[in-house]
């Protein structure tokens, strides 16, 4: 470890313990950081050098786990995928992940956005019962690629942190629980949209979103929720003009 | 939870949207060499204002007249309310009163040409 490769950063980290703490606080800790690290990797080394009382959540440190989505200068990013060589000034600030609420130091809570995502039933309702012996369920690459970009969510609550509607209105599912109810509605294999429907197409769903668009800014992983509540929307219109013009239509 | 209604104004708008950025620019410019009396067969006062009094294109111009404005209505009503202005239903009342009567508006003038 060369001396020349290393800067020295200071990291102002928010801080809260419920047990102690009426309000959170900053810290500031002085880390010696090599260029190509990232925050996690300073986090990690306030940890094991500097202050073992600090909490975060991370698992994976490579961007698949999805836990350690936090606020970087203000900013909804992977601590795991924010590298230090971006941030020039020296000073980098921390803060939990916004629009959550704060357990303890960077760690939030996210029951609302688990009770939100199982509500949506993201996973695969067979449109037929077919016994294993009767084979694999087939799909085309042009029916793959119509979800495969969803499918890469890691449910790292990025786009949540990210916006402002969801800030504004608590109720409003959100992007990434959209997106993975619209991943399963587009597989071929699946036959659950009616059931989703009566979720997302309510006025907390999908129509809650005004298109921001931040949501596929900061998502790590290039889903493009707002590309997907967009088609939601498409989709859930015609959905309604079918069933109040074309009553006949409904089964 | 009930389905919600919002895709009444959401079809006009997204309907609108595309009519506005595919058709409403080439529309203002004909309409202007119309109005300034452009000397192009296509493009005389006479021949635009035939095809206003043809049925077809009086329906064509109303379905574009009408979604470019609830496009409009629906555009400002998320604009306002991105600026901070926390009163949708009433801010909601207002935008669609006014599309709805430019709407109104177009229909009356369409039909007496």
């Amino acid at each position: 470890m060369s001396e020349l490769q290393k800067r020295q950063i200071q990291l102002e980290v928010l801080r809260y313990n419920p047990e102690t703490d009426t309000a959170p606080r900053y810290q500031t800790y002085s880390v010696p950081c090599l260029e190509e690290w990232v925050v996690l990797d300073a986090l990690n080394y306030i940890k094991d050098h500097l202050d073992p009382t600090l909490s975060y959540r991370w698992s994976c440190h490579m961007a698949v786990c999805g836990s350690c989505g936090m606020m970087v200068n203000g900013e909804p990013k992977l601590a795991c995928k924010a590298f230090i060589h971006e941030y020039k000034e020296g000073q980098i600030k921390v803060e939990p992940i916004a629009n959550f609420p704060i357990e303890r130091d960077l760690v939030t809570s996210v029951e609302d956005f688990i009770t939100k995502l199982a509500s949506v039933k993201p996973y695969l309702i067979p449109k037929e019962d077919k016994p294993v012996s009767a084979g694999e369920f087939k799909q085309t690459p042009a029916e793959l690629k119509k979800f495969k970009q969803y499918t890469l969510c890691i449910n790292c609550m990025l786009c949540y942190a990210a916006c402002p509607q969801y800030a504004l209105v608590p109720e409003f599912l959100g992007p990434a629980a959209i997106s993975m109810a619209h991943r399963y509605n587009q597989d071929s294999r699946d036959g659950g949209r009616d059931q989703r429907q009566e979720v997302i197409a309510s006025d907390e769903g999908v129509w809650e979103c005004s298109f921001v668009g931040a949501c596929s800014e900061v998502c790590p992983k290039h889903v493009d929720p707002a590309g997907a509540l967009q088609q939601v929307k498409v989709a859930s219109t015609i959905d309604w003009y079918k069933e109040h013009l074309m009553p006949w239509m409904k089964k | 939870m009930a389905k919600s209604n919002k895709p009444i104004f959401w079809g006009l708008f997204a309907a609108g949207g595309t009519v506005t950025a595919f058709v409403t620019p080439a529309l203002v410019l004909v309409t202007l060499f119309a109005a300034m009396r452009f000397n192009m067969d296509m493009f005389t006062y006479e021949s635009i204002h035939a095809f206003a009094g043809w049925w077809l294109g009086k329906l064509i111009i109303f379905g574009i007249i009408l979604v470019s404005l609830w496009h409009a209505a629906h555009r400002l009503r998320v604009t306002v309310h991105d600026f901070g202005v926390r009163a949708d239903k009433q801010v909601a009342i207002v935008v669609y009163s006014l599309a709805g009567l430019g709407t109104l508006l177009t229909l009356i003038y369409l039909l007496r040409i």
